[in-house]
């Protein structure tokens, strides 16, 4: 009886589907495919890789969930999280104020040339994140580079940004150096689409320069700083150039197990843990989905409001 | 939507994060091909044949072998690629065979990572050519890098029995004498440090293979590796040893902390600011061509001993394998055998420098009787030969070498940076090593 009822009363929802347009499909197909091969099948890849465990002695098994419960117990792999955290709640402002400075310079009309600060502060951008890194190594030489001359000009060991204590700081200060021109582009293309009017209101109305950017160009910013923030936290659970050149020259401040990515990498090629690097892969890449999806939605409820 | 949209991408960016770091294919064991096929017949069949293979080596005279032996077998092409040195070179060669295509035909290997190829099948055993015949061509030390039981994984090239080279310039500037103990060796460098904050009389940062060494050359054994069973005591005698004089020169602060083969330690090298080196016998050629400032100034004199028997170790050194995934492996192991096993192979790395391992090329009096004048026309080789007879034997490394050296800095590492005693984190090395070996298979036992 209540069968009957079921199919009799989705019967007249058939006719309201709209028709499947085949040719639709031929559009789409061309991005399924690249989306299937380049994104899903290393990610599903991935995950198929965790479930396993290859030994050195014995081959490969099938072992459940044990990396994952080993991964969420491995202190080595959180102090690592709790690591690139730190380097995000800190850089991350500092590089984002001083892009949105820049920006709000430039774009305030008061600069002789213009397009030559952009041109500069986006110059570093432009430098292979792995070239940077070398540039930085020699600055940071305690003999060989800048900071040998200036050390051994003040007669003693100052600046010593290759300890473990200093490492994280030397990296976050080339991560601006590098991005910042970045963000300066995209905030400033931002306040580019402000209409001209809004600004003539302003001035009408007697609103000063601080009065102008805290009530239009701020507001016009909004999307821009969700982008950039995103990206940028993306960035940080992700740092894995800058440590990785640097090891050489500062081989005992920055451990195998430096950053998740650092570490990921190490286990799958110099130990041949590919099974659990790939589990420590997938954690870092949830972890990073859930904190960016945070920043997302309390990015977009203030755009609502 | 826009919401939904943003959070698509978000998400979307964050795996293919995820993705990246696992798109190394393959997963099964490695390659199959390691067989101990084929005959001394099929080498000389092959280099008739001709054909293509591809090298992957890092040493200065790689490139200058590979030529030769085009030159000799027209009908051989040999494609030479320098692919990093060390890990770098294996992370790609582990890599390809991972992936199942893109590895080389023959690769330079340096002893301490032959185990770990060859027990992952990732070397085609060499015995079938009759390679097991030419052990007695080889000194021993070098021999039994190459070999396990009767099957053979390569040819070795060079070797590194360890002296100590020194700046005779600062020595004589500051009035020390050549230590021939650890004691001498502490004292001199308390002094040197003393006369100058600037001046150090050696370095060390924290190495994983030097230590070994240093720890070799006490006498101490602290890998022991039977099949797939492994032993780890690195507080051993030889170890105790090796930490009883080092602590001292480590919590002290009289080793210069710049990490080694960098530009800083180069710079250092040149202008005498560390005064003397304990390594391996390949330190002379990289000096001369990395330290060019120092020209005449450096000499060689045997490693400082604990009670003044004369004892050495090896620190470093190559063989040639052919990779499992080679589809003309009579062809590799021809010219594996060219390289290292012929008079015109050995004499190319001979004058690039390198010290190397066969008894005929070490046993000529001409080699022995050669000055060196970066050496201030010393005969350096009759000092490094003499510390090639007093190696001690039965030295062993771990199938997992490469790995235990990048997380030396993890745990040893840690107590140079701070300049604490270095048996704590001994201990913790150890530690991981043997939980490291358990999960690859091994049985490992630390004591």
């Amino acid at each position: 009886m209540a069968v009957t009822v079921a199919s009799g009363s989705k019967a007249p929802a058939r006719p309201r589907r709209r028709p499947v347009i085949s040719s639709g499909w031929a559009f789409v197909i061309p991005f399924l495919i690249f989306f299937a091969i380049a994104i899903l099948a290393p990610v599903v890849y991935a995950i198929y890789l965790s479930l396993f465990r290859d030994q050195l002695v014995g081959g490969s098994s099938f072992v459940g969930l044990a990396n994952y419960a080993q991964a969420l117990t491995d202190p080595d792999f959180w102090f690592g999280v709790g690591r690139v955290f730190g380097f995000m709640i800190i850089q991350v402002p500092i590089m984002l104020v001083f892009s949105l400075i820049a920006a709000l310079a430039i774009d305030s009309g008061r600069l002789r040339a213009p397009g030559f600060y952009r041109i500069l502060l986006f110059l570093p951008y432009a430098v292979p994140g792995v070239v940077a890194v070398l540039i930085w190594g020699f600055i940071y030489g305690p003999r060989f580079g800048l900071v040998g001359s200036i050390n051994s000009f003040l007669g003693a060991q100052i600046f010593t940004p290759l300890t473990p204590e200093w490492v994280l700081g030397s990296i976050a200060n080339i991560a601006v150096w590098e991005f910042a021109g970045y963000n300066m582009v995209i905030f400033y293309a931002a306040l580019r689409t402000v209409p001209n009017e809004l600004y003539e209101a302003a001035s009408l109305d007697g609103a000063g320069a601080f009065r102008t950017i805290l009530s239009i160009k701020l507001p016009a910013l909004r999307g821009a700083l969700v982008i950039t923030t995103i990206f940028s936290i993306i960035g940080s659970f992700q740092l894995f150039n800058e440590p990785n050149l640097l090891k050489p020259i500062a081989p005992n401040a920055i451990t195998s197990t430096f950053t998740p990515n650092l570490y990921a990498y190490n286990l799958a090629f110099t130990g041949q843990q590919y099974n659990y690097s790939a589990t420590i892969a997938i954690v870092m890449g949830l972890i990073t989905a859930v904190i960016a999806y945070v920043v997302q939605l309390r990015g977009t409820r203030k755009e609502l409001r | 939507m826009k919401r939904t949209r943003i959070a698509a991408a978000v998400l979307t960016a964050a795996l293919i994060g995820t993705g990246l770091a696992a798109c190394s294919p393959g997963g099964g064991a490695g390659g199959g091909a390691a067989a101990g096929s084929g005959s001394p017949a099929d080498l000389e069949a092959a280099l008739e044949k001709g054909g293509e293979i591809t090298y992957w080596a890092w040493a200065p005279a790689s490139e200058a072998k590979a030529k030769a032996f085009e030159e000799k077998y027209p009908n051989v092409t040999v494609n030479y690629v320098n692919a990093g040195s060390g890990v770098d070179e294996y992370t790609k060669i582990t890599n390809a065979i991972k992936a199942g295509t893109g590895a080389p035909d023959v690769a330079q290997i340096e002893y301490t990572a032959m185990p770990q190829f060859y027990l992952a099948d990732n070397l085609v055993d060499l015995s079938g050519y009759g390679f097991g015949d030419l052990e007695d061509d080889y000194i021993p030390g070098s021999w039994s890098a190459v070999a396990s039981g009767d099957k053979v994984f390569g040819l070795p090239e060079d070797s590194g029995p360890m002296a100590m080279f020194y700046n005779k310039r600062v020595f004589d500037q500051y009035g020390i004498s050549v230590p021939t103990t650890w004691d001498e060796f502490s004292a001199a460098a308390e002094k040197l440090h003393a006369a100058d904050p600037n001046q150090y009389l050696t370095s060390d940062g924290g190495d994983g293979y030097f230590a070994s060494s240093m720890i070799w050359q006490a006498g101490g054994h602290p890998f022991q590796v039977d099949g797939t069973d492994v032993t780890i005591d690195l507080q051993d005698e030889g170890t105790a040893k090796w930490t009883g004089v080092w602590n001292d020169l480590v919590e002290k602060k009289l080793l210069s902390p710049t990490p080694s083969y960098t530009d800083d330690w180069y710079k250092q090298l040149g202008n005498g600011q560390i005064a003397a080196l304990i390594s391996g016998a390949w330190m002379p050629s990289l000096l001369e061509s990395a330290a060019p400032e120092g020209s005449g100034d450096w000499q060689a004199a045997p490693m400082p001993t604990y009670d003044g028997t004369a004892a050495s170790a090896n620190f470093g050194g190559s063989a040639q394998g052919v990779i499992s995934q080679t589809k003309n492996p009579a062809l590799a192991a021809a010219f594996v055998q060219w390289i290292n096993d012929t008079p015109e192979g050995v004499q190319i790395l001979q004058d690039s420098g390198s010290f190397p391992s066969t008894v005929a090329a070490l046993t000529a009096p001409e080699f022995a009787e050669a000055t060196s004048d970066y050496f201030g026309g010393q005969q350096v080789n009759k000092v490094l030969l003499a510390a090639a007879d007093t190696v001690p034997e039965g030295w062993q490394y771990l199938p997992f070498q490469t790995y235990a050296q990048t997380i030396f800095a993890d745990s040893v590492g840690q107590a140079y940076a701070s300049n604490s005693d270095l048996n704590p984190g001994l201990m913790k090395w150890q530690e991981s090593l043997v939980s490291y070996g358990n999960e690859q298979g091994f049985t490992v036992t630390g004591k």
